[in-house]
């Protein structure tokens, strides 16, 4: 057939998902499956409170560091946080698995969600819906998920951090060594890793879901 | 008297391998079915009623042989092509009425329209226009959780003519509901397609359809056994029927 890809491209601007509607359809699924999600937004969550909680300590080592404080009182903190540096480093390790684990967890979670809702995809496409808008609802409920466990995580850590810093250093020093605009930095980059996770896990779930032939979705007794 | 016809099966032929069996779930169809009419497919379990009913409605492509709605031939269309077709021209009904539960009845009944682009005036209007010739007027923001089966196949039949389509497939609509129910829904399906002469296709056990059909196609064994008229049939109904529900 010629210009199939005018074609295709004709019949894409003739069928609609409008992006509000399909933010809406994907919140209200998480809220439907409240239980399973508060176990992908908490896997998340923990994961980016161990990342946010390092890169805090860091943040807030560095600038004791650099402060000029109490000549003596430096030396001392400076070789407290050399230490605490090093442990630092094998941290980020532990960290960089967590999320590896913690994304497989959240592809299992989300492939547990297109099997039971097969039936709901196999309609929608019975509907008209284009593939593009399943993976679309897929994606964006698992972002949302993410998004969500990751500014939890990312305040959480900062807040633990913080307090666990003042409870051995003193609340003078440290009120005054927190660099706030590092610790903004950090913490959107924290939301943005903790969101792509969730969205980079969701992917293959999501292309497991267009597989599903409207027929087999329909007429499969369960 | 000018015919459309609506759905043309040739020579129809639908064979699954499955290991190192082939099973033959269609051996030559060949059907006509003209525009307006209301048509029921009948036939025992594992006759290949299902597989047909698939074919018809563009959610099975036919190993062999050609199969034309609206003389569009669906072998050659691809998914987008065959999405629109799902979209504009046919609705669907389904025995476990599949209504999307995240969504009220006006909201499952408005989707299609907005995959066709409608905006939202337009589709809350003809949503909630929908709604009330059904009789559901009182329930539109109520989920599926919260109507009764009879209300939710209703909300899928509102949702299947969403679009204005062309023909209505219905997959054992009445196959959930209880006796009384079953016969409401079948007397509407009657009604809207006497009003707005959509050609209506049902794949079904229930013999209380027989006597809303024009036509009655019996499947047994992947093939047509016969075809009944709706005359020939009048005389059968007294029998079984007996007593009215």
């Amino acid at each position: 057939m010629a210009s199939n890809e005018n074609n295709a491209a004709r019949i894409n601007r003739q069928i609609h998902l409008p992006f509000r509607r399909a933010i809406v359809i994907s919140m209200r699924s998480i809220k439907n499956r409240m239980v399973r999600s508060f176990i992908t937004v908490g896997g998340i969550f923990l994961a980016i409170t161990f990342l946010m909680a390092i890169l805090t300590s860091s943040a807030i080592t560095d600038k004791i560091q650099k402060k000029q404080l109490d000549q003596i009182q430096t030396e001392n903190i400076v070789a407290q946080t050399e230490a605490d540096k090093a442990e630092n480093a094998t941290q980020i390790w532990l960290i960089v698995i967590s999320l590896i684990v913690c994304g497989v967890g959240i592809t299992n979670a989300m492939l547990m969600s297109v099997t039971e809702r097969f039936r709901e995809i196999g309609t929608m496409k019975c509907l008209g819906a284009l593939n593009r808008f399943i993976v679309e609802l897929f994606i964006l409920e698992s972002a949302f998920q993410g998004l969500i466990g990751a500014a939890a995580g990312m305040s959480t850590g900062i807040i633990l951090t913080v307090m666990s810093f003042i409870w051995k250093y003193g609340w003078s020093k440290v009120i005054v060594s927190i660099p706030v605009l590092n610790l903004i930095g950090q913490g959107a980059m924290a939301i943005v890793i903790g969101t792509l996770l969730a969205i980079v896990a969701a992917v293959y779930p999501a292309r497991i879901a267009t597989k599903m032939m409207p027929a087999d979705a329909l007429t499969r007794e369960v | 008297m000018a015919e459309e016809n609506m759905v043309r099966m040739i020579n129809v032929v639908k064979e699954y391998i499955m290991g190192t069996v082939t099973v033959n779930a269609l051996k030559k169809i060949n059907l006509v079915i003209e525009k307006g009419e209301y048509i029921s497919i009948m036939g025992p379990s594992g006759s290949g009623k299902s597989t047909l009913f698939n074919m018809i409605g563009g959610l099975d492509k036919p190993s062999q042989g050609k199969i034309y709605i609206d003389e569009v031939d669906i072998a050659q269309l691809d998914a987008y092509e065959l999405a629109w077709l799902r979209c504009r021209k046919i609705g669907y009904i389904f025995q476990s009425f599949n209504l999307i539960p995240v969504m009220s009845a006006l909201e499952n009944v408005t989707l299609p329209m907005i995959f066709a682009g409608l905006t939202q005036d337009e589709y809350t209007k003809k949503g909630v226009e929908i709604l009330e010739r059904i009789g559901l007027g009182d329930r539109i923001m109520h989920k599926p959780l919260e109507l009764s089966g009879g209300q939710q196949q209703r909300v899928a039949i509102a949702r299947a003519l969403a679009n204005d389509p062309v023909i209505i497939l219905a997959d054992e609509p009445t196959g959930n509901l209880d006796l009384r129910t079953g016969r409401e829904i079948i007397d509407l399906m009657k009604s809207l397609n006497k009003e707005k002469k959509v050609t209506i296709i049902t794949a079904t056990h229930d013999l209380k359809m027989l006597d809303v059909s024009d036509r009655v196609v019996w499947i047994r064994d992947g093939m047509v056994e016969r075809i009944e008229e709706r005359a020939d049939l009048d005389l059968k109904v007294g029998t079984i029927e007996g007593k009215e529900i």
